[in-house]
């Protein structure tokens, strides 16, 4: 009985600090059935197992061909990327290049893009999108910062030739001391200039360092999951917002504050944009940029309004690793042109319950958030226990959309790899 | 200076070896020292690690290290105990790797750095002897300049 109310406050923290109180009529019905993976879903969606123990299986893309690309975190026998192909229900491995663990991969005009936690390679693919050359691929960019914290270099490429790749924060906060108790921020958090934000290179051009990238956009803490939004020709990305509010203020925040927030953030960007972090986050209850307590915040005090606003919030800590915009047409159409977002699971919400370990959908109206998130896939952790203690079977990381609308998860835990389709 | 530092800790050790004599007949016996502490080093856990850590002692894959049955909790407790006062940087257990650092927590008091590492030594699987205040009163002259 005790664990149930444990659960029904997980939710009710989920729900309660989102905008409208009255979304809960919305929200699909999920069901379990012995046929769904041991997933949650809407009704007359379904979900198989194509592959299990893949590694730490990170973002993945589907061919037009429905052949799979699957980076990893750790390379496993001196392979950081698999590939895959479906028959009879399963995804078989194919073979495997590329001796460096990362987490970006995407397909672009010919070519497969990739990266370690320092550089961007490419592959040239032939007319079936399958690696002609997996020993030798070029390098597009080098170089690039990687402190083991917030250290994978997720990408995605426009429709004009560009690479937008995540360079992360190494720090928390930008304090003096990282995460350490009172340490106030570095003044001017120097390390913005090559970190802390998404930087753009040419596709083509070999070898580029940071003198050769752009700094697209700045302040942001760490990007995981990304999109490049086809509708408006626009960059999404996910931020992972900032931790231990209590922990290293404990005389401005709760326990339970510190649990709630800040919110993990949607952002839409233009180049040149500042998101603010580490000056700033969004308080989810008050619906605003909140001054950073390392930068003289107080918790209420609102951030310069130069910032960039979300454009949508999502309760804190739940580490928003994959977006996938939906273009295919087998879901139903409410489906087209929103989001998916693959939320990791929290650590950061103890001694409280964690949340997440599902993947979100995010209705879109021409190109921006419009209308309230719902769980779309649920229970990757195994039980609502499991979710509440952070011991999570499954962590949905990556996402992708297959040639005939199939929805395709990633897990990095058991390195499961999971497809969900409709059946009207 | 070491050599006085040394001498120092030897000179309070004895003194309190000495103090523990005298006052043997009144004190409580060990195991309900060890379990006093145990609680006390729960009640710490709770309000500065658990947050890292979690209530299962189990930390968090590839940021936060696990308190499980790991060569640092079973091992030498002044290495412990310097971990607990002046942090630590990134590291390598079993072959996993934990990116997040540790802060410093050279706030806590020694009695708070002894029943906390009393309390990790002896739960989430761990059995292993107490740390004592004094423990934490040597490692902390001789750590901290």
């Amino acid at each position: 009985m005790k664990k149930v109310f444990v659960y029904a406050g997980v939710i009710a923290a989920i729900f309660c600090t989102t905008q409208a109180g009255a979304q809960t009529s919305v929200k699909p019905v999920l069901k379990i059935t012995d046929d769904n993976a041991g997933l949650k879903l809407p009704a007359k969606f379904k979900a198989t197992i194509l592959a299990e123990n893949m590694g730490k299986a990170r973002h993945i893309v589907v061919t037009p061909q429905g052949g799979i690309y699957v980076r990893l975190a750790k390379p496993v026998n001196g392979k950081g990327t698999i590939y895959l192909q479906e028959a009879n229900g399963k995804a078989v491995v194919k073979n495997g290049f590329g001796n460096y663990g990362g987490t970006g991969i995407y397909i672009k005009d010919g070519y497969l893009y990739s990266s370690s936690n320092e550089e961007v390679f490419r592959y040239k693919l032939d007319a079936k999108n399958e690696v002609i050359n997996p020993a030798a691929p070029e390098k597009i960019v080098t170089g690039l910062i990687n402190r083991w914290q917030h250290e994978t270099k997720s990408l995605v490429l426009d429709n004009e030739g560009n690479i937008y790749v995540n360079i992360g924060a190494w720090l928390n906060s930008c304090q003096e001391k990282d995460r350490q108790k009172g340490s106030m921020g570095r003044k001017g958090c120097p390390m913005l200039d090559s970190a802390g934000g998404i930087w753009m290179f040419k596709h083509d051009k070999l070898n580029q360092t940071y003198a050769d990238g752009v700094r697209y956009a700045t302040g942001l803490r760490n990007i995981v999951g990304l999109d490049w939004n086809q509708q408006n020709n626009q960059l999404f990305v996910m931020q992972h917002g900032r931790d231990q509010l209590h922990d290293i203020f404990p005389d401005l925040y709760t326990v339970q504050q510190s649990a709630l927030n800040p919110a993990e953030c949607m952002f839409a960007l233009k180049k040149g944009d500042d998101a603010g972090w580490p000056y700033l986050y969004y308080d989810l209850a008050q619906h605003k940029n909140i001054l950073a307590p390392e930068y003289g915040g107080d918790g209420k005090t609102a951030a310069d309004s130069k910032y960039l606003e979300p454009a949508a919030a999502y309760p804190a800590h739940m580490a928003p690793n994959g977006l996938l915009f939906y273009t295919g047409n087998q879901f139903p159409e409410k489906y087209k042109n929103g989001a998916f977002i693959a939320f990791h699971g929290s650590w950061n919400r103890s001694p409280e319950p964690q949340a997440g370990y599902f993947v979100v959908f995010q209705p879109f109206k021409d190109g921006k958030p419009a209308g309230e998130w719902e769980i779309f896939a649920d229970n990757f952790s195994g039980s609502p226990e499991k979710t509440a203690s952070g011991r999570a079977d499954h962590r949905p990381c990556g996402l992708a959309q297959g040639p005939d609308g199939s929805l395709y998860v990633t897990d990095d835990s058991k390195g499961f790899l999971y497809k969900i389709t409709y059946t009207p | 200076m070491r050599t006085k530092i040394l001498l120092a800790g030897i000179q309070l050790l004895l003194a309190t070896a000495g103090f523990a004599q005298q006052k043997k007949p009144v004190t409580k016996s060990p195991v309900a020292g060890l379990k006093a502490s145990i609680t006390s080093g729960e009640a710490v856990y709770t309000q500065f690690c658990i947050s890292c850590h979690l209530p299962d002692g189990g930390g968090v894959e590839n940021l936060n290290p696990p308190l499980i049955k790991t060569a640092f909790i079973n091992g030498p407790k002044p290495r412990l105990i310097t971990t607990v006062l002046n942090g630590m940087g990134q590291v390598e257990i079993n072959g996993e790797r934990y990116n997040n650092v540790m802060p410093s927590f050279n706030y806590l008091t020694d009695k708070q750095v002894a029943d906390v590492l009393t309390y990790v030594r002896n739960s989430f699987g761990n059995k292993k002897p107490a740390v004592t205040t004094m423990d934490v009163k040597i490692t902390r002259a001789k750590v901290v300049k």
